[in-house]
């Protein structure tokens, strides 16, 4: 097993630092540049701006000395926020994001399991098709659509809840996290339903009943490891997919996450604030994916073997 | 967070009724500030910032925007206009108590200008002598600009040429005064990377202190303790909220969450007319909405295409309709009464004429016609006039115009390099005087974007205005330019840009003006007054 995730993890380096190489030259072949605005800047002052920041220097260079800087977890200056790191601004959103990110897969896990379990106990009953029409609209519901429909009813109407901030008022993190995971829910109660499927026909879960136990029983004791590796090995990814994907719900609930820093960095063409925000998630994506990778292989044995013999 | 969330409970759930009671402002401000250095910065957010924080030598009347006495007492102006002596109030203090004097504000000059800085406004300082030369590196020492220390409480700035808008840019956060030995703790004169305004650190000399700093949470300001007119500051703070979504921020408004925003959905706002006692607040702004049209390219590079395309667009119903009486129509680049200035009006909507004009240029009924393309910074809004004036085009002049939109950064650097036929601008003045627009249009400017160069227009604007003597004479003068100008189209005018904001009813001392400039230290809360029921 440590050789696994040793040789996944040496494997990931390749992939980072790809990323890293694509993302630097891409940003820089982006028409226009960090101090362009609307306003004339004077030839002077753009150069000294440009010469504060280094971008006088030939590219490779510049490219050398951020993966330098990067070795040393240095990601640099922000370009628009003078006097701001983005190692500063990075640490600021995360927290939050994160928090949002974990309540909103807490949701979706708690959720899209107990309907897909639910779905596959009884299928193409009513017991499966109600949960399961009920997925497919909450994953075709964006959640810019979502996000105002739960404000209008439970900030507005009902004034049950906050409709923005983070931390700031009782209960004002409920809305923005089932925003966020609704989708998830969707997509995790349709994935524990086929897996659940499958094990339910598998002949030691016949076995099981054949022995007189009961629905709770066979689910809690036999089926639900097995039928939740397709929902695990989905986790690692959609947690990334949740970080990343948080700034529409951050922007309705003016939430002060990572999210809307990544995407103006982007309009601003804040390269380093791109860069950093990039190779962060990047990094997080691939550890996730390790992450559910190993969970998937401790909960099916034969996973387990299959790595045993690869490696 | 449990702290935060315990703090929050006891107050009350509703910003605004806790606001009220314990005398803190809560300000929807728009977008997250880059920062709060008055040398690095640019934009509104920020200014308003930057503004609660630091005191410029004059501010503004927040009702008719003459200068005020600041952190200058007084002022002396020479006879011809070109020398100002500013006499330091001696009660004028820093927040951490020390006396402002005169060599502060030739240091804060000196940085305000190096080319290191990078401060993007330091033209804001080129009327004074030698100024522009030091901004540029053409001379490295600044005791040849004109700013001179006297003594302690008094300042001497030498001017190029009489400069009538002077004082207001005094009152531009690019001209504060920063406080050097603060600066020099944390880095060099001209170092961008300082930490100098964090919370801990920062040491201002406006009505209000920097108390607290989330990155995209909130910004907490209180009353300065050593501001010299701290009997006239009503609120005890301030919190700025980062709403860039115009939506979410209506939202928080309706739940009294916020006392102002700084922005209302379009189409919000005609429910919010029809209620009583209205928080809907609009008013004329210091802006233009044009389209630049690009001299050196056909169609667009014979003027009277440019004319039938400005005399048909129905100004009016443009208004009306897409912006739902939240502009003014406009025929010409200066905002209808800047400082008394009325700007010509050559053209009205004239379909008939415009025909002629396009026949005449060789394409009747728009026949021949090549063909013609707007781009525009990706934003609704712009899409919707886009459509809009393609429409009239079409309607009127029988032809066809395709819209593009670029991404903002890429339709900056399209408008920079004068690769289009038409682009959508707007201008914002950065200070009440028609000088201000009208010098968009030098041969050299930067931001002329059009390739118009007119040799008389020029002579005018940099020579002739500035020692012109009397207000009247300088007026006529501006005249004559814009008129000589906008016979030449151009650009097309649209609209002279409104705000709309939503202001609390317990909230007052927040006056509509064209710079859509405000003084918090006016500002006043009354908790006795209640927001009506907004209809959905």
């Amino acid at each position: 097993m440590l050789k696994f995730i040793l040789l996944r993890v040496i494997q990931a380096i390749p992939v980072v630092l790809a990323v890293i190489t694509v993302t630097f030259f891409l940003v820089r072949a982006a028409p226009g540049g960090p101090f362009d605005s609307e306003k004339a800047v004077l030839p002077e002052v753009k150069k000294a701006l440009e010469a504060q920041y280094k971008l006088d220097e030939p590219l490779t260079d510049q490219y050398f000395g951020y993966l330098g800087d990067l070795a040393d977890g240095d990601l640099g200056p922000s370009f628009k926020y003078p006097g701001r790191s983005v190692n500063e601004i990075l640490a600021s959103g995360l927290p939050v994001t994160a928090e949002l990110g974990v309540y909103a897969l807490c949701f979706a896990l708690f959720i899209g399991v107990f309907a897909g379990v639910l779905a596959a106990l009884r299928p193409n009953t009513q017991q499966d098709y109600v949960p399961m029409s009920l997925a497919m609209i909450g994953i075709c519901m964006p959640s810019f659509l979502l996000g105002p429909l739960l404000i209008l009813v439970f900030g507005i109407f009902l004034e049950w809840l906050p409709i923005s901030g983070w931390g700031d008022l009782p209960g004002d993190k409920i809305l923005p996290s089932v925003t966020l995971g609704s989708a998830y829910a969707a997509y995790i109660a349709r994935l524990s339903r086929a897996g659940m499927l499958e094990i339910l026909s598998q002949d030691y879960i016949r076995t099981a009943r054949a022995k007189g136990a009961s629905d709770p029983r066979v689910v809690f004791k036999h089926a639900l490891r097995g039928g939740l590796i397709p929902v695990v090995a989905f986790l690692g990814p959609a947690f990334a997919g949740l970080l990343a994907g948080s700034f529409v719900v951050e922007t309705i609930f003016q939430i002060p996450g990572l999210g809307r820093f990544y995407v103006q960095a982007a309009f601003n063409r804040d390269y380093t604030m791109i860069l950093g925000t990039t190779v962060f998630l990047s990094v997080l994506i691939v550890a996730f994916n390790l992450i559910s990778d190993v969970l998937a292989a401790w909960m099916d044995p034969r996973l387990r073997t299959q790595f045993g013999k690869a490696n | 967070m449990l702290a935060l969330t315990l703090t929050a409970c006891g107050s009350g759930e509703k910003n605004v009724v806790s606001g009220n009671q314990t005398g803190y402002l809560h300000y929807g401000n728009g977008a997250e500030p880059q920062g709060i250095d008055p040398h690095l910065v640019t934009g509104v957010p920020e200014s308003r910032i930057v503004h609660a924080l630091f005191e410029g030598l004059t501010v503004k009347n927040p009702i008719t925007l003459e200068p005020e006495p600041g952190v200058a007492e007084r002022w002396e102006i020479s006879p011809d206009g070109t020398v100002y002596t500013f006499f330091i109030n001696p009660l004028a203090k820093w927040s951490n108590g020390e006396s402002i004097t005169a060599s502060d504000y030739v240091w804060s000059w000196e940085r305000a200008l190096h080319p290191e800085t990078g401060s993007l406004y330091a033209y804001m300082l080129f009327p004074v002598v030698n100024a522009e030369k030091f901004a540029s590196g053409e001379i490295d020492d600044f005791a040849q600009v004109g700013i001179k220390s006297i003594d302690a409480n008094t300042l001497r700035i030498t001017l190029n040429a009489p400069t009538p808008y002077f004082l207001q840019l005094m009152d531009h956060y690019s001209t504060f005064a920063v406080h050097p030995e603060t600066l020099l703790k944390f880095g060099g004169m001209s170092d961008r990377f300082t930490p100098w305004t964090r919370v801990e650190n920062i040491v201002s000399n406006g009505a209000f202190t920097l108390k607290e700093w989330s990155l995209n949470r909130q910004i907490k300001v209180e009353k300065n303790p050593h501001y010299w007119d701290k009997s006239k500051v009503a609120l005890e703070g301030v919190y700025f909220y980062p709403t860039e979504n115009t939506v979410s921020e209506e939202r928080m408004f309706r739940s009294e969450q916020l006392h102002v925003s700084q922005g209302i959905p379009i189409g919000k706002i005609p429910s919010y007319r029809a209620i009583a006692n209205s928080p809907y607040v609009q008013a004329p702004y210091l802006g233009t909405y044009y389209y630049l049209l690009n001299t050196k390219k056909p169609p667009v590079d014979d003027v009277r295409v440019r004319k039938a395309l400005a005399y048909s667009v129905d100004r009016d119903k443009l208004t009306r309709t897409v912006l739902r009486d939240t502009a003014i129509p406009a025929y010409s680049i200066t905002p209808p009464d800047t400082l008394g200035y009325n700007p010509p009006k050559l053209f009205s909507f004239d379909p008939e004429k415009a025909r002629a004009l396009l026949a005449e240029a060789g394409y009747p009924g728009g026949a021949g016609w090549p063909g013609l393309e707007i781009t525009y910074n990706t934003q609704e809004d712009h899409r919707k006039i886009a459509v809009a004036v393609q429409q009239m085009w079409k309607d009127e002049l029988g032809i066809d115009v395709s819209i593009t939109n670029q991404e903002w950064k890429v339709y900056l650097n399209t408008v920079s390099q004068g690769d289009f036929q038409v682009a959508r601008r707007g201008w914002i003045g950065d200070y009440v005087d028609a000088n201000n627009f009208l010098d968009l249009f030098l041969a050299n400017g930067g931001n002329n974007n059009t390739g118009y160069a007119n040799a008389e227009f020029d002579d005018i604007i940099l020579n002739q205005a500035p020692k012109a003597g009397s207000r009247e004479k300088r007026y006529q003068l501006f005249y004559q330019a814009e008129t000589m100008m906008m016979e030449e189209m151009p650009i097309i005018p649209f609209y002279t840009y409104t705000s709309k904001r939503l202001i609390h009813p317990s909230v007052s001392g927040i006056y509509p003006n064209l710079m859509d400039s405000l003084n918090l230290k006016y500002v006043r809360l009354d908790p006795n007054q209640r927001l009506d029921l907004i209809p959905e």
